[in-house]
C-alpha cells in the first residue's frame, strides 16, 4: 500500500494539438523529433504553485481603466468558469489575459504591424476564479492582425489565455476565439487542434445575459482543465 | 458526463507585456529562503541551434526540505514561508535565462521511492502549440539520480544525460547549474508526456 497521489487523466486523441504542425511555420524547428517519455504522476506532478491576494484589483480585471482616458474600440465583457472535466469549479486559480488593441496590433517592441497604439490600452489583466470558479474581464475586442506565416496571412481575432489550476499538470496557455469570425477558417494555430468537438470549446459564445445594455457585449468562455482520476492506477 | 478539457494554444511571440514577471526569477525572495542558494541558467536552442528569444520559462520544485507548499503534500516537513517554489523567466535576446533559486531537498517518488533532487520546467514559445514539460536534475548528485525513478525511465543513457545541470562556478556561497534547452535535434532535450 503506498500514497501515491492521484494522477490527472490523460488527453484523449486530438484533444492537445500535436508539437508539429507545419501549416504553422514556426512548429516546424521547435517541435522535438524524440518520442516524449510518459511521466507517472508523483507529488511533483500533482502540486503547483498557489496564488492569493493581489490579483484581483478593479483595474486587473478592466483593462479599459488601467490609463487615463478611455481605449477605443468595442467594449465586450469576457467572463466564465474555469472547471475540471467533471465540471467541478476550479476556485482561486490564476487567469492571465493579454491582447492585441482594436486596430490589432501588441504593445510590445516586436510587433511591427502597421496599426496605431493606443495610448490608453495596455492589453493585459489578471484574475482570480472566485469560489463558483468564476471570472470576469472588461475590455476591448481585439483585431485581427497580419502575421509572416503565409502570404497574406491573418490571425483570428482572440485573447491569450493563462491559467494553473490545482497542480503543475494543469497548466494550460491558450487562445479564445469569436463567435462567426470568417477567419477562424483560415487559422492554423485554431486549426491544430484535431478535433472538432475540442476546437469549438476555444470559441466564445455571445450572450445576450451578459451584454450591459448601451455599454458592452458580452462574451462567455469556460475554461475545462484536466480532471482526476477516481483511483491510484498503476502504469 | 465528461467535460472536454480546453486545448493548447502558442504563447505566440508578443507574451512579455502580459505573463513577463521579472521578481519571479528570483525564488529566494531576495535570500530570504532558508537553503543553499543556487543559479539554474542556460540557453533554450531550436532544430537549428538558434537561440530562441521568444520562450517562457516556469519552474516548480520543492523547498530545500523536500517540502511543497501546496494542500496535497501531507509529508511532515516544514514549509518555508520565504520560499514558494515557483518561478517565471523569460528568454533574453540569446535565448538565456537564469533562475535564482535555492537547492531542492527529496520529495518521495511513486511506490514509496525517493525521487533525487530535481526542478520541474514548463516550456512555452512561439511555435510550441503546448508547452513542453521537462526536469532539471544535478549532475553532481549522482548517487541520488542513480536510483531516481523517474530518471529511471529514461533508457538511453545520453538522452538521460540531457537532464542533468552541471555544476559550475560558485560565487558568494551560490553554485551555478548550465542547463540548455534544445527543442529538437542533436543533443535533444528529454521532454515528458506529463
Ligand atoms: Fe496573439
Amino acid at each position: 500500500m503506498t500514497n501515491d497521489p492521484r494522477p490527472y487523466a490523460r488527453e484523449y486523441k486530438g484533444g492537445q494539438p500535436p508539437y508539429l504542425h507545419s501549416d504553422y511555420g514556426s512548429t516546424v524547428k521547435r517541435a522535438p523529433k524524440r518520442g516524449q517519455i510518459r511521466l507517472e504522476h508523483t507529488l511533483s506532478e500533482v502540486t503547483g504553485p498557489t496564488f492569493t491576494s493581489g490579483w484581483a484589483g478593479p483595474e486587473m480585471a478592466d483593462l479599459t481603466r488601467q490609463h487615463s482616458g478611455e481605449p477605443i474600440g468595442e467594449r465586450i465583457i469576457v467572463a466564465g468558469r474555469v472547471l475540471d472535466e467533471d465540471g467541478r469549479p476550479v476556485a482561486g486559480t490564476l487567469l492571465e489575459m493579454w491582447q492585441a488593441n482594436s486596430a490589432g496590433r501588441y504593445i510590445h517592441p516586436r510587433d511591427q504591424h502597421p496599426a496605431p497604439l493606443d495610448p490608453n490600452f495596455t492589453g493585459a489583466g489578471q484574475v482570480l476564479t472566485n469560489e463558483r470558479g468564476e471570472w470576469r474581464f472588461l475590455t476591448i475586442k481585439p483585431g485581427a492582425y497580419p502575421w509572416r506565416n503565409t502570404h497574406n496571412a491573418w490571425r483570428a481575432q482572440h485573447l491569450h489565455f493563462s491559467v494553473f489550476g490545482p497542480g503543475f499538470v494543469t497548466r494550460i496557455v491558450t487562445q479564445m476565439y469569436f463567435p462567426g469570425d470568417p477567419l477562424l477558417a483560415f487559422d492554423p494555430i485554431y486549426h491544430s487542434i484535431a478535433d472538432g468537438a475540442a476546437r469549438e470549446r476555444l470559441i466564445s459564445a455571445y450572450d445576450p445575459g451578459l451584454s450591459e445594455a448601451e455599454f458592452a457585449l458580452g462574451y462567455r468562455f469556460d475554461i475545462v482543465l484536466r480532471g482526476r482520476l477516481a483511483t491510484p492506477t498503476e502504469s | 458526463m465528461k467535460l472536454i478539457p480546453t486545448a493548447s494554444q502558442t504563447v505566440g511571440p508578443f507574451f512579455h507585456f502580459g505573463l513577463e514577471r521579472p521578481a519571479w526569477a528570483d525564488l529566494t525572495g531576495g535570500g530570504k529562503a532558508i537553503g543553499d542558494r543556487i543559479r539554474i541558467e542556460g540557453q533554450v536552442r531550436d532544430g537549428d541551434g538558434a537561440p530562441v528569444q521568444d520562450a517562457l520559462l516556469e519552474i516548480w520544485q520543492a523547498n530545500a526540505a523536500g517540502k511543497y507548499d501546496h494542500p496535497e503534500d501531507e509529508q511532515e516537513k516544514p514549509v518555508d514561508p520565504g520560499f514558494r517554489g515557483f518561478g517565471r523567466c523569460a528568454t533574453d535576446a540569446q535565448g538565456r535565462y537564469a533562475f535564482t533559486t535555492v537547492r531542492p531537498g527529496r520529495v518521495p517518488g511513486r511506490g514509496n521511492t525517493l525521487q533525487a533532487p530535481h526542478v520541474n520546467m514548463t516550456i512555452f514559445a512561439r511555435g510550441l502549440l503546448k508547452h513542453l514539460v521537462t526536469r532539471v536534475y544535478f549532475a553532481d548528485r549522482s548517487a541520488a539520480n542513480e536510483s531516481d525513478p523517474v530518471l529511471a525511465t529514461i533508457d538511453d543513457p545520453v538522452a538521460r544525460r540531457t537532464l542533468l545541470a552541471s555544476a559550475g562556478a560558485t560565487e558568494g556561497g551560490v553554485t551555478t547549474y548550465r542547463f540548455d534547452i534544445i527543442l529538437q535535434g542533436d543533443g535533444e532535450t528529454v521532454f515528458f508526456e506529463a
